[in-house]
């Protein structure tokens, strides 16, 4: 495991610049210049870069182990096998879970729409009285809140038409935190379900799993956490947070794309019926009817993500060494500087908690007289990568008045000095298009 | 020019500003709606015709400067263009814009001041912002096509 010298023995130790330089030597990526400047990468809250040891641990996965899992007796399909179910376990023990809680998709949407997809098969009858407890119909509430991503909307529109039940959301306050007042007036006994974000991906809000848990489960509701920002940077024990099912993606955590997390406790998970069927997911298939394995494998039918899934417990490695608790204290570090930064600019406006809010390390902002594509460009030529347009979160965007914002987010590997040259852009950027009032 | 001053140039940011043909008319002969669903530009694009010949172009919309200037110079090169003439101009300004810098030369007159859009030709990911009022025009002019 590369690390800087020193962290071995000072696991407590804050990360600092130096340590953050040692580190980004790790990400070749990283090392690259962009219109004549060094790169400065402030999208991981699109999809991180990736470490050595990431990309090594799928290379030598096609060297050496690479054959079928779970199938055939060869001494090959044995290792990759092994490799692959010590990636689960790795990712189990990551975010407090047991091996048969864990569950690979190909992203965080796929899970989400695993879950959505088992309870639309549970309220058409398929799971039989193990899954009544998933079963939907006219008069249920499934709900969200207006600050979700896509992804932790659209499946649950496509659910409650099939069903007949009802999409309901908790609205946001003007700084995008959750009004919970309201969230105490819908979690009704006609709630089934209850599905928010744990960080959000425009204003880098932590909402508060815990009393969002306890005013579901009083009423005996699920709960679904989108964990796509959490799980990448910060210590996350989803057992602990008691919540009955969570997403993440691999990408975004400096893992390789096509992999994804679903976790679910362990009862729900052998009860909710499956969502994609076929091979590997079965005991007896006969012509007319089969039966399905117990969970995890239950909800694996198909080729797995082998390679992604082994590199992916490469990433956790990797973010381990370095301490969730350091990585999570770095960039509220490198998000407060961000919000403070862009905040004292003229005619910028931070969507989100005002400066001095605990918040992610993330920052997303409208830029008054200048559209998100124009601010992006700006700051492409400074070799500064941002994301710009809304997020695939148009709800929220709309709450906040605005159609798309320049967001800025930072991980690990980010320095003061990229989250400065950020800012220093920002403050460039309405004196070049003229609308310097 | 290169970089961003040749992707910005102040025509682009004045036209960007100023909006010529901005606002619509309560009729047109033809109008579309066109959205970009990754940044969420949009804008509706009127034509107004008569005789074969396009006597003004309205639109409003919300986007970027390239998607903003794009539209308002195209208000001021399509008025008295017969509309065959408007779909070559339009195909003119696709190629222009898939041209990845390398411009068209023989023909630019044609465009009139909208050849300050070339520039954006480097930039893949915003063709379809300059794009956006041009596509507007073309459904526009389908739907005359399609009315006669």
């Amino acid at each position: 495991m590369p690390l800087p010298a020193g962290t071995t023995t000072e696991l407590a130790r804050p990360l600092t610049d130096d340590d953050v330089l040692l580190l980004r030597r790790d990400f070749p990526a990283l090392q690259q210049q962009v219109n004549g400047h060094e790169l400065v990468y402030l999208d991981s809250g699109a999809t991180s870069q990736k470490p050595i040891s990431v990309l090594d641990a799928e290379r030598s996965f096609y060297e050496r182990e690479n054959s079928a899992v779970h199938r055939g007796a060869h001494t090959l399909a044995a290792n990759a096998t092994e490799l692959f179910e010590n990636a689960r376990t790795t990712v189990a023990r990551f975010v407090g879970a047991r091996e048969n809680e864990i569950v690979w998709t190909s992203n965080a949407t796929e899970g989400l729409n695993l879950i959505a997809y088992g309870m639309s098969n549970a309220s058409v009858g398929r799971g039989g009285a193990d899954a009544a407890r998933f079963v939907l119909t006219e008069g249920d509430e499934i709900l969200t809140t207006e600050g979700e991503h896509h992804a932790n909307l659209v499946p649950w529109q496509e659910l409650a038409a099939r069903t007949g039940a009802t999409l309901r959301h908790i609205p946001v306050d003007d700084d995008g935190t959750l009004r919970m007042e309201e969230a105490e007036r819908l979690i009704t006994d006609r709630t089934k379900l209850v599905t928010f974000t744990h960080v959000s991906n425009v204003t880098g809000v932590i909402n508060p799993v815990e009393e969002l848990v306890r005013m579901a489960h009083a009423v005996g509701a699920l709960v679904v956490l989108d964990a796509c920002q959490s799980a990448p940077h910060r210590v996350l024990d989803l057992a602990a947070l008691d919540v009955d099912f969570a997403v993440f993606s691999g990408h975004k955590m400096l893992a390789p794309t096509g992999i994804g997390v679903l976790y679910g406790r362990a009862e729900l998970l052998d009860a909710l019926p499956p969502f994609l069927t076929g091979g590997s997911m079965i005991t007896t298939v006969t012509l007319e009817a089969s039966g399905y394995l117990p969970a995890p494998q239950r909800f694996e039918a198909g080729t797995q993500k082998v390679s992604q899934a082994i590199a992916l417990a490469a990433a956790i490695d990797y973010l381990s060494a370095v301490g969730m608790d350091r990585i999570e204290r770095w960039e509220t570090e490198l998000g407060a500087r961000l919000v403070d930064g862009f905040s004292a600019i003229p005619g910028v406006r931070v969507l989100g908690p005002a400066a001095g809010v605990h918040r992610a390390g993330l920052a997303s902002v409208d830029v008054e007289g200048v559209h998100a594509h124009d601010v992006g460009q700006f700051l492409d030529d400074r070799g500064i990568a941002v994301r710009v347009g809304h997020h695939c979160a148009q709800p929220l965007h709309r709450r906040f008045g605005v159609t798309a914002s320049t967001r800025a987010s930072a991980y690990l590997y980010n320095t003061t000095a990229d989250v400065d040259a950020a800012i220093d852009g920002m403050a460039a950027v309405r004196e070049f298009f003229g609308v310097t009032s | 020019m290169s970089g961003l001053a040749g992707l910005y140039q102040q025509v682009i940011l004045d036209h960007s500003r100023e909006k010529h043909g901005f606002g619509l008319e309560p009729t047109a002969d033809a109008s579309s709606h066109q959205l970009n669903p990754t940044c969420g530009d949009q804008l509706t694009l009127q034509l107004h015709a008569s005789d074969g010949v396009i006597s003004s172009v309205t639109w409003e919309g919300a986007g970027c400067s390239i998607s903003m200037a794009s539209a308002s110079l195209l208000s001021d090169l399509a008025p008295g263009l017969s509309l065959d003439d408007a779909r070559e101009r339009i195909a003119l300004f696709r190629e222009l814009m898939h041209s990845r810098g390398a411009g068209i030369d023989d023909e630019d007159e044609l465009l009139g001041d909208a050849i300050v859009l070339e520039g954006v030709s480097k930039y893949v990911a915003r063709v379809k912002c300059a794009m956006l009022a041009w596509v507007a025009l073309e459904a526009d002019l389908a739907q005359l096509d399609a009315s006669r």
